[in-house]
Parts: C-alpha cells; structure tokens; sequence
C-alpha cells in the first residue's frame, strides 16, 4: 500500500491554502472557459501558462489541471441549456440533454452531467493512482530507441485509432512534424528552416500555434455561423439534485461501461471527444431503453459525460509517466511541464514524487471542488451567455492576442497566432483534425532527437529498434494500432460477407 | 566594445561608493539558458536560496529555463530586452559557443558583464556498475569497440561534445557522441546503462554518484580538485585522478557567470556586482561550490572583461579545429 502512503503525503502537498485557492480559482476559470464557445480546455490552459512561469511547479500543474476539470464540467451547461457545446467533447451531451431542458428537465439533466464527470473522473483518478507507480519502474529501462518507440506509438495510435480521415490525420501530423523542425536542431547543433529570420530561428511555440488553432479559430467559426444564443432557464435546488442522484444507481451499468471506455481512449490518445461519442454510442448500443435515446433520456446525458471526463482524466497519466499526451489539453501541459523544468517521463515518478502525488491528490479534491462550484454557480454561468456574442467575441480575442504575446515578449507570435487562426479555421472547414497537427509539434522534435540518438549509437543500424524485449513489444504495438483501422474494417467486411461496407468509419 | 568597457570600469568605481544608488522595484527574473537538472539551473536556484535566505533584495527573484536553441532562445531573449535591470542571465562557454557555431545574431558583447561566480571541471563518468577502472581501460575498450561506445553530453558543438573531439584526437579513438537536452537527462541515460560514458560536470553527476549508478574515472582538469570530503562513501572529490594522470592529456574548464543585458545604468550594474559579491561571502555559497566541486573564483570589472577576452579567444580555436566555426 505504498500507493496511499504516496497519495497521502501528496494530500498534505495539495491541501496547502494556498493550493486549494489555486484549485478553486482553476476550476471556475475553468468552468468560464468551458461555457464560452470560443474558448476551450487546451488554449484556456495555454493562455494561462505563461502566467505559472514564475510558479512552484506543483502549484502550477494544480492550477492548471484544475482549469481543465472546470473546462470538462462547463462544456456541458451550454450543451445543455443552449445546444451549444462549449466543447467538442460535450458534443454528444447535447443530444439528449437539450431534449430534457425543452422539456423542462434542465436541472435534472446538469445534475446527470456533472455527477457523472465527476464518475468519470475519480475512475480516472484511481487508474493514475494505482497504475502510475508500476509505470515509474520502467524508469530506467528506457534509452533513446524506447522513447522513439514510444512516440512512434502515440503517432501509430492516433492514425489507427483516430475517427477521422486517415490522410488527413496523416497530413496533419506531417505538417506539425515540418513545423517541429524550424529551428535549432539539437543532435547538429544547427539552425534548420529559418531563412535567416530572426523570429524563427526560436521555432514555432506550440503555445502561439494552440492558441491561434484552436482560439482564433473558433471565433472565425462562430462569427460565420452568425451565431446567437436561445437558452432556456435553469433552476437547480437541492430537492433535483437528490432526486437525481436517487435514480443514478439504476444506470450503473451505463456508468461503467463508459467509464472504462473513457480510461481506455485516455490512455491510449483516443482523446476524450472521441470517448464521449464512444460512450454514446455504447449507450445506444447495449441500453434498455435505447429507442427513446436523442428525446431526452437521462442515460443519453451519462453516458458520453462518463466516458469524456474519464478519458480527460486518465489522459493525464500517460503525459505524467511517458511524456506522451493522451488530449489536446494534456499536450499543452506536457509543453508546461517541459517550461516549468520537469522532464515528463519515467523519471517524473522518481525525481518529482511531491510534485507527481501532489498533482494526484489535487484530481481527487480538484473534482469534488469542482462538482460543489458547477453545482452551485449554473444560473450565473447561464446568464453569461444572454451577454451578445459581439461583446463575448472580442473579450475572447484580445485575451488569446495577450496568451500569444507573453509566451516570449514579441509582437510576431500575435501575427503568427492569427496566422495559425486561418490555419485552423480551415483545417476545420476541410475537416482535417487538429490534434495530430499540435501534438507533432510538441512531440516531433523529441521523437527525431530520440530516433538520431539511438542511430548514433548503432552507427545506423536498424536493428535498435527491436534488440530487446521492451522496445520491440512497443514497435510491434505501434505497428498493429497503426494497422488497426484497415485491419478491423477488413475484417467487418469480412464478416459481413463480400457485400458489406468497406468504409473505415465505424458508427459513433 | 569600447562603451561596454567603460560601463564595467565605471561599475567597479562605483560600487563602492554608490552601491545602494539603485534598487530593484519588480522581481527579478534569472534566465536559465539550459533545462531544469542542469549545472547552469542548480546554480541560479542555489543564488536564488540564498539571495531570500539572507534578505540581500528586497524583490522576490524568479527562475526561467529557457533552453531552446542551445541557449540561443535565452540569449536573444536577453539581447531583446536593452536596459531591463529587473533581468540576469547564467553563462557558460555557451555564451561564446552557441554564437560562434550558429548564425544567431547576438554575441556576449550585447550584454553587460556582471560577475563571474566560478568555474566549473568535467567529468569522465561511467555507470555504477561498468566495468574501467581508469581512464586508461575507458580508451582501451574504446580502441576495441565496434560500434563506437556511445559518450552522452549536453548539446552538440559545445563543451561536451568539444571534449570527445579531443579524447578521440588524443588517444586516437572513435566515439560516439550523443547529444541530450541538458547533463540531467544525460546523467540518466547513463545510470540505465543506454551511454557507456558521459563528460557531465560534477553537479550534473552528483545525485547519481551518491547513489552508486554512476562513478567517475577522471576529470578533465590540469589539477586535481580541492575538496576532501567525502562525497561517495568515502570518496572525495578530491581523490578523483586527473584524466592527464591517467595518461589522457585533455583538460578543460568553463566559466559560470552573470550577464545584463545590454544598455543598463553603471548603477543597476554595480548594485548586482555588489549583489553577487555578497552572495559569493556567503557560507551557504562556499557550501555549493564544495558540493558541486566548483573552483571558487569571483571576478567583476576589469578582471572578468579580461577573461572573457581571453576565454573566447580559446573557444575560438577549438571550435575551428572541430571545424564547428561558421563564417557570418
């Protein structure tokens, strides 16, 4: 039971006041930026970075971490209330929570919502605490040809696992992977792709890139889309939120299934958007009830709420253990960690223990906090949205114009950030994702300096790669789930006799 | 050069009389041009413990690694904010390096020459468990090796990767350099046995020589290290063999410093000179350079000017024999 000895000394980090005023002030950050459509989980966090630089780290990691709890909680009450959802992971929510508030039901439904995110997340909470400390032993086993395996993996995963288009998340990850390379390059010790550009010759911030691909985006998005907000009221006391809480035990099965659904798109980087479909999906799938699923069924609202706050928790503990992002949000925490001077990876769990148990039982008490604060704040949060969009959408620019600016002091990454803002935006009207794009540009430097490196030391022979068990297990797995996709849908087509669909899509 | 020289004259002057002629008003913020872990870091936190400790300011001090482009980041960083008092950097040879071998447009001659605090010895070090004994069985089995055995070391082009050019140019050896992030990550490449050596300086291998994962076989100095206490069971720095004695003639040591930037007041100056030289008299700072087996050796003005010169003139030599120099 070394683990709780851990998670106890790591309470004792977390429970610091000042680190539960970090928590409560992440959280309803958090919570903001989760209600407003043009903010979101990961440029919340990135814009709020810079401002952490000067912190301790485990205070830091709290604040932020706590943001992205608070992201997860909101995205859902503008699902709810208004059919907008304030993130792509709270999607799904909207189809059977708007249905119960017209109905009238918008309490019970929020209620349903934030109850189960806060399922999902100590589910993910119990996986870091008990699965991290077997990852930490791995420390040392790992030299440059496994942490190339690594990453080849994380890029496998997301091509053969992504929902989206295979080229296109292939031409995503190429993109960020050119981008990753501007810059010094650390195996030659030469500049590489910067024209002789003063400004570029410091590479692309993933900060400046994130905030500009996801933020400045967004806003281009919703100005287009003419958008306007119609909610509806909400009313939440203490006799809904019990009542609520009553009927829960009678979907424990819908609770579970998408609670392990969302550990496992967490862990590998399935993401959690792709975990909340999942989760719905499921749902349709296997409930009792399925045919009244998308006219407001309470387990509708459950069952993608579970899966997307139990993939945006468990998301974490690869970031933490390998240095890999399981979510956009993690990616621009791993970039953190890196700013702050923590090496992720194995030794994270051996040389940051305060930092890594404190982290730990700050997701426990950072939930509760959060469920308490969403709980008891949605009507102030609902009239957010009766402020015009036309107010709402140049707060929200000249916030991420300030993100941009403070990364490193220069008025070019504001330019670059808005570059990246029509790169996003039309990424987005392409249908190209964005995930593959930043994660190449946080990680694609790491994976060549780690494939160089264990080259150098073979004097370029391959055969690094697979010279031992632990490196060849990991190739061999990127090179399944990179297969996975074609593989399956071959099989389905197989199954389905000579006739059936050949279409990678499965169904949500 | 000419200006800059005579705000350092100016500076020496005026420490004595006018030290207290400025203030800080804000935090002050210590740029690290490398990772957390490394001896550059170890030693900016080190100041900033004993600057709070003692009270020497008044302004909280704050740490920023910057470590992209060897150093470059931090450098242009500094070289981008002209007359900002409220910001250091630390330095090593970096500082006449990492412009030498790159076309980046700054060298230290845009900032303003603070102190330097000590310099710093390297290491031949090997895992815990391997099995030389001396530098001489290092070059042996080196001699044999097919692969080339694999010396890890911070960034490429510079002090490390300099040391193994000359180990291979003196024994008439191949190696095979690896380049890393910092001497942490380096460190810990070693202690799991993915690097057969590494050139780490001594705060770099520090926590892991006291764990017994690594151990060191020489150091790349003319003369042994000062400090007999024991470090490792009942090893001392000082009982740490020179790499010439050992029958591997190369030696090489590296500034630690404090830079300004550019365009500062001879007073701001004078108030860090002042700063640092307090922090320098301090029992806490005689303690770290003990333990990270740092050669004492505090310079300001006209002194460390002096030394500069001469210092780059000497990385200018090595890196055109390395053929690492590019023509701007």
């Amino acid at each position: 039971m070394e683990e709780l000895q851990s998670l106890m000394g790591g309470f004792q980090v977390a429970l610091s006041w000042h680190n539960v005023a970090f928590m409560v002030i992440g959280v309803l950050l958090g919570i903001v930026v989760g209600v407003l459509p043009g903010l979101g989980g990961p440029n919340g966090v990135a814009i709020l970075l810079p401002l952490t630089f000067g912190m301790d780290p485990t205070s830091a990691i709290i604040l932020l971490s706590s943001i992205y709890w608070g992201a997860l909680f909101g995205g859902a009450i503008t699902a709810v209330l208004f059919n907008i959802p304030g993130e792509a992971w709270s999607v799904a929510t909207t189809f059977d929570g708007y249905p119960m508030a017209v109905k009238g039901r918008a309490g019970e439904a929020l209620t349903a919502a934030f109850t189960a995110s806060f399922i999902g997340a100590v589910s993910g909470v119990v996986l870091i605490t008990f699965v991290a400390p077997l990852i930490a032993e791995f420390a040392l086993r790992f030299g440059p040809a496994e942490f190339f395996a690594v990453f080849l993996l994380t890029f496998c995963s997301f091509i053969g696992m992504g929902k989206d288009n295979k080229a296109k998340i292939v031409i995503a990850l190429c993109l960020g992977f050119l981008l990753a390379a501007v810059g010094l390059d650390t195996i030659s010790g030469d500049l590489r792709m910067t024209f002789d550009v003063t400004e570029l010759m410091r590479g692309f911030d993933f900060l400046v890139v994130v905030i500009g691909l996801f933020g400045v985006s967004e806003i281009m998005l919703s100005v287009e889309e003419g958008l306007q907000f119609k909610g509806s009221k909400a009313a939440i006391d203490l006799r809904v939120v019990l009542r609520t809480w009553a009927s829960l035990p009678r979907y424990w099965a819908t609770l579970v299934r998408s609670a392990v659904v969302g550990m496992w798109m967490g862990v590998t980087p399935g993401g959690a958007i792709a975990a909340s479909f999942m989760g719905y999906g499921l749902a349709k799938r296997f409930s009792r009830n399925s045919a009244n699923l998308g006219q407001g069924e309470i387990e509708g609202v459950l069952a993608p709420e579970t899966a997307a706050h139990a993939a945006g928790t468990s998301a974490l503990l690869p970031m933490l253990a390998l240095g890999i992002p399981g979510s956009a949000t993690a990616a621009v925490l791993l970039g953190g960690l890196m700013i702050w001077g923590l090496q992720p990876g194995p030794m994270l769990f051996v040389e940051q223990k305060d930092f890594v148990w404190g982290l730990i039982a700050s997701m426990y008490l950072g939930n509760f906090a959060g469920l308490v604060i969403v709980l008891a704040t949605v009507p102030l949060f609902a009239a957010i949205m009766r402020i015009p969009f036309s107010i709402v959408a140049p707060i929200i620019l000249i916030v991420c114009a300030i993100g941009a600016y403070t990364v490193s002091n220069s008025t070019f990454d504001i330019w670059l950030m808005l570059v990246f803002g029509v790169v996003g935006y039309v990424f987005k009207k392409l249908d190209y994702p964005l995930a593959p794009l930043v994660l190449a540009i946080v990680l694609g430097d790491r994976a060549e300096d780690a494939i160089r490196s264990a080259l150098i030391g073979s004097v370029g022979d391959l055969g690094v790669f697979f010279s031992n068990g632990l490196v060849s297990t990991l190739m061999v797995l990127s090179l399944v789930l990179l297969l996975w996709g074609p593989l399956s849908s071959l099989l389905a087509s197989l199954r389905d006799g000579l006739g059936g669909s050949r279409t990678p899509r499965s169904a949500p | 050069m000419t200006p800059r020289l005579g705000i350092a004259l100016t500076a020496l002057l005026a420490s004595a009389s006018a030290a207290h002629a400025w203030e800080p008003t804000k935090a002050i913020e210590i740029v690290v041009p490398f990772s957390a872990g490394g001896a550059s870091d170890q030693m900016a936190r080190t100041i900033q413990g004993i600057i709070q400790k003692n009270g020497l300011v008044s302004q909280p001090i704050v740490i920023v690694n910057k470590p992209a482009a060897a150093g470059g980041e931090a450098m242009l960083d500094i070289k981008a904010s002209p007359g900002d008092a409220h910001k250091l950097i630390t330095t090593s040879s970096g500082i006449f390096m990492t412009p030498m071998t790159s076309k980046l447009p700054v060298t230290w001659k845009d900032f303003t020459p603070v102190a330097m605090l000590a310099q710093d010895a390297f290491g031949l070090w090997v895992n815990g468990a391997s099995p030389h004994k001396t530098a001489g069985d290092f070059v042996t089995a080196a001699k044999s090796a097919n692969p080339p055995l694999k010396v890890g070391g911070t960034g490429a082009k510079r002090e490390d990767q300099l040391l193994s050019i000359a180990m291979e140019k003196t024994a008439g050896i191949k190696l095979s350099y690896i380049p890393h992030q910092g001497g942490g990550a380096a460190s810990v490449q070693l202690a799991g046995k993915h690097l057969e050596a590494t050139t780490n300086n001594p705060a770099e291998e520090f926590a892991n020589w006291r764990s017994g994962s690594t151990r060191p076989l020489c150091v790349f100095s003319e003369k042994r290290m000062t400090y007999g206490d024991p470090v490792a069971g009942d090893q001392s720095w000082a009982d740490i063999p020179t790499c010439r004695e050992q029958g591997l003639d190369v030696s090489y040591q590296m500034l630690r410093g404090m830079f300004m930037p550019g365009k500062v007041t001879a007073e701001q100056q004078a108030f860090y000179v002042n700063l640092f030289k307090r922090v320098s008299e301090t029992a806490d700072w005689k303690e770290y350079l003990a333990r990270n087996a740092l050669v004492a050796d505090f310079r300001a003005g006209e002194p460390f000017v002096e030394f500069l010169k001469a210092d780059e003139k000497k990385h200018e030599a090595l890196l055109s024999e390395a053929g690492f120099l590019v023509a701007k």
